[in-house]
């Protein structure tokens, strides 16, 4: 739980009023567009890393569209996440070329680095792992990605110098 | 200006990006030319991928075209120095591996690699400058529209697709003009058309490689469709994962506005279309097309039966044209040069060329495009230069999630839609995964049912609940817990699976299954009769073993076993114990005198 408390204080979302007015200012960005749904939640995932809850009410509100759907839809994709992700997001591609050339036993070597399973932030809020689907980097495979930069031809040793560089 | 005499292009896609290859690279290159006095006559170009991923980055240098490969900070200055002050290619940094050279210091043309591609498709990639308007319009950028617009009327233009023979690159396969005509023929006012760049193929790279390097192409083919079927508005769907195709997509398009290229009076012809970009947000199912309509309207991506098919009713209940990456990035060469050009390449029912991802254990992994009817055996072999480390080629699966591996024996086999078919497995959208001796069957089908399991997006029941079941089973058989009874339940389930499921995600997920049911029968009755993986990759079935003869005792591994299940007094043989093994591999990576065996 105490990455959950770290980031609330931290990015408290819509009761800090300047964040409640980003939220606005996304879905105001969209009034226009059809099917805004999708575009809305990148742009609030942009913003606080996830989808906050109190984010999703004020569309819901401000778009007309029932919470249940937006739930659905938020769910659906894995690009969204309803919790709050650590400081840095390490995408480990499990593609067919990064599989073939071992990307599994990199995501299994970090995994006991951090002690966290696939899918979990750790306790200190500094890392999520996360196991993901194709790059298109296969060129460099197996490889993962922290935030934008990726890092190639692993080997699962590699992994504690790559957590080195963000400690 | 003094008239530039040499051009240096510098590869900038996703995988050179990740090497530092972007600014770094040019940075210092322009740097280096201004010290030396060449700024002016040098002409450097941030060009896209290339798609020699296994050599990036990459520079080279024309009027020769001499590919400098792996290049570092270090390099910079010497091929300056050398190469463009003194005039000679610096040897040394020409592809040290020996791998691209068929002469002393090959041109780019003469490299195994591209010499026995036809590049239509990826014609620009690599070569032009993707944030520049100016450099795709040399090269013809925006020629075939402009022809399509003031001399052919919307029919002709169907007609000459038709013509041309081009199938969709997606992986359906269906034919481009067929699909323009339908959307053509309905009487609405409204229609749409969309560029499906939802890459979600795991192993497959062109769409990404296309979009970042040359996103003018696919602009300037969807203005041609647009003006085809009578619609006034696009939409590019492309993958969140893909923020650099995005940003170039988002410039492409505002440097057409600012052209006049798109919008209400396009070259002065008084035709509309614009596009505009929506962004996935990570559903495989996307891919299929009804699931991409629902979810630009913002809802979840779920698939519809069809008919209706989208070109009667798409998005919004308007007719709708969905066409993939490439299929468009093939589509101006064709105005240009004719259809008759064009189905002049490839085979009587598959014509033109198509990309492939080439990927997995091969030495030159990167994007090959190649006339249809090429042989798995060349792209594999000839172009993709072999398995490395003198491995035992096994198995290339194509079409990645929807589609099966094959064997050697039918290398020599023509790629095309229905040859592939026959053999189990499908085009899809160009993923080839070549796979070595040291690769596991079972576990490659049991990888590809995690990811449909996944990827199911749950609204009928045969792929939801089918793929879990056959995941199951798989997994059930990878612990070396499976019977000759789960190899027939394997099958039957796949088979209902395909005839029942909705849409193409579930009708080809068994695909993974079948195939290496069919081709390696064998491999599955070893894990489920003599619980052995042959491949060693099943963890559950792999037994370390040290071999006394090999094994100099120098403790190396026992020190490094995370469990202490390595016993044995220094200078003799040691020993595993089984039972406190937890299989993790690490005696066997820190052995130096390859005394570990697996079996």
């Amino acid at each position: 739980m105490g990455q959950v408390e770290l980031r609330t204080e931290k990015e408290t979302c819509c009761g800090g009023l300047e964040r409640r007015e980003r939220v606005l200012k996304a879905i105001e960005r969209h009034r226009h567009v059809r099917g805004a749904l999708i575009p809305v939640l990148h742009d609030i995932q942009d913003m606080f890393g996830y989808l906050p809850e109190e984010a999703l009410t004020l569309v819901s509100e401000q778009m007309q569209i029932a919470m249940a759907e937006i739930y659905g839809v938020a769910t659906f994709y894995s690009f969204f996440s309803l919790e709050p992700k650590g400081e840095h997001v390490i995408r480990v591609c499990l593609g067919t070329a990064c599989y073939v050339k071992g990307s599994q036993a990199v995501l299994d070597k970090l995994s006991e680095q951090l002690a966290i399973p696939v899918g979990k932030t750790t306790p200190d809020g500094k890392f999520t792992l996360e196991a993901m689907r194709c790059l298109g980097a296969c060129g460099l495979a197996p490889v993962l990605a922290i935030e934008d930069h990726v890092h190639g031809k692993l080997l699962p040793d590699d992994a504690t110098k790559i957590l080195d560089l963000y400690r | 200006m003094a008239t530039q005499q040499r051009q240096i292009v510098v590869s900038d896609g996703i995988d050179c990006h990740a090497k530092h290859a972007d600014k770094n690279i040019v940075k210092m290159m322009r740097r280096a030319l201004t010290k030396n006095n060449l700024a002016d006559q040098i002409e450097l170009v941030r060009a896209g991928c290339l798609s020699l991923c296994e050599f990036e980055p990459v520079v080279i240098v024309y009027p020769e075209g001499i590919v400098y490969s792996h290049v570092t900070a270090s390099d910079v200055e010497a091929i300056v120095k050398e190469h463009l002050v003194a005039g000679t290619p610096v040897e040394r940094l020409i592809a040290p591996e020996n791998e691209l050279r068929s002469e002393r210091i090959p041109a780019i043309d003469n490299i195994p690699f591209f010499k026995d591609q036809v590049r239509i498709a990826l014609r620009n990639c690599g070569m032009i400058d993707p944030e520049n308007i100016d450099e795709y319009i040399a090269v013809q950028g925006y020629k075939a529209l402009a022809k399509v617009l003031t001399t052919m009327t919307p029919d002709q233009v169907i007609d000459e697709m038709k013509k041309s023979g081009l199938r969709g690159r997606g992986g359906g396969g269906f034919p481009t003009g067929n699909k323009w005509e339908f959307a053509a023929k309905q009487d609405n006012t409204v229609k749409y058309m969309i560029c499906n760049g939802d890459e979600g193929d795991p192993g497959a790279f062109m769409d990404r490689s296309v979009l970042e390097s040359d996103p003018h192409s696919v602009l300037e083919a969807m203005t041609i469709g647009g003006y085809a079927i009578g619609s006034h508005q696009g939409f590019i769907y492309v993958r969140a994962e893909y923020p650099v195709a995005v940003e170039r997509l988002q410039l492409a398009i505002e440097q057409a506005r600012t052209y006049g290229l798109l919008g209400d009076n396009i070259l002065g012809t008084g035709f509309a279309f614009d596009i505009d970009i929506r962004l996935g947000a990570g559903a495989f199912v996307c891919g299929e097309e009804t699931a991409l309509i629902n979810s630009i309207e913002g809802k979840r991506g779920m698939p519809n039966p069809k008919p209706p098919f989208p070109a009667v009713s798409g998005l919004w209940g308007k007719p709708t044209v969905i066409n993939n990456v490439e299929t468009l990035a093939s589509i101006p060469p064709i105005f240009l040069r004719g259809a008759d050009w064009f189905s002049s390449i490839g085979t009587e029912r598959s014509k033109g060329t198509k990309v492939f991802a080439l990927g997995g254990n091969i030495n030159h992994t990167g994007l090959v495009e190649v006339p249809m009817g090429t042989t798995l055996r060349q792209v594999i072999f000839d172009i993709g230069g072999g398995i490395p480390k003198g491995k035992k080629f096994k198995a290339v699966q194509t079409g990645g999630p929807s589609g099966g591996c094959i064997t050697e024996e039918f290398l020599d086999t023509p790629i095309e839609y229905d040859t592939l078919i026959k053999l189990g497995s499908m085009m899809g959208s160009g993923g080839m995964i070549i796979m070595d001796e040291d690769t596991c069957m079972v576990d490659v089908a049991r990888f590809y049912l995690d990811f449909t399991k996944d990827e199911s997006c749950g609204k009928c029941s045969p792929c939801r609940i089918g793929t879990v079941r056959l995941l199951e089973i798989l997994e059930k058989i990878t612990m070396g817990k499976g019977t000759m009874d789960d190899l027939d339940a394997l099958r039957n389930l796949g088979e209902q699976i395909k005839v029942a499921s909705l849409c193409g995600l579930g009708q080809t997920a068994p695909n993974p299954v079948l195939s290496t049911l069919n081709y390696f029968y064998d491999e599955y009755v070893a894990h489920v009769v003599e619980k052995r993986c042959p491949a060693g990759v099943c963890k559950s079935l792999v037994h370390y073993e040290i071999d006394a003869q090999a094994c100099k005792g120098c403790g190396v591994c026992a020190k490094n076993c995370p469990v202490e299940a390595i016993t044995g007094e220094i200078k003799s043989a040691h020993l595993i114990d089984d039972d406190l093994c937890i299989r993790c591999g690490t005696c066997a990576d820190v052995c130096n005198f390859d005394a570990v065996a697996t079996h």
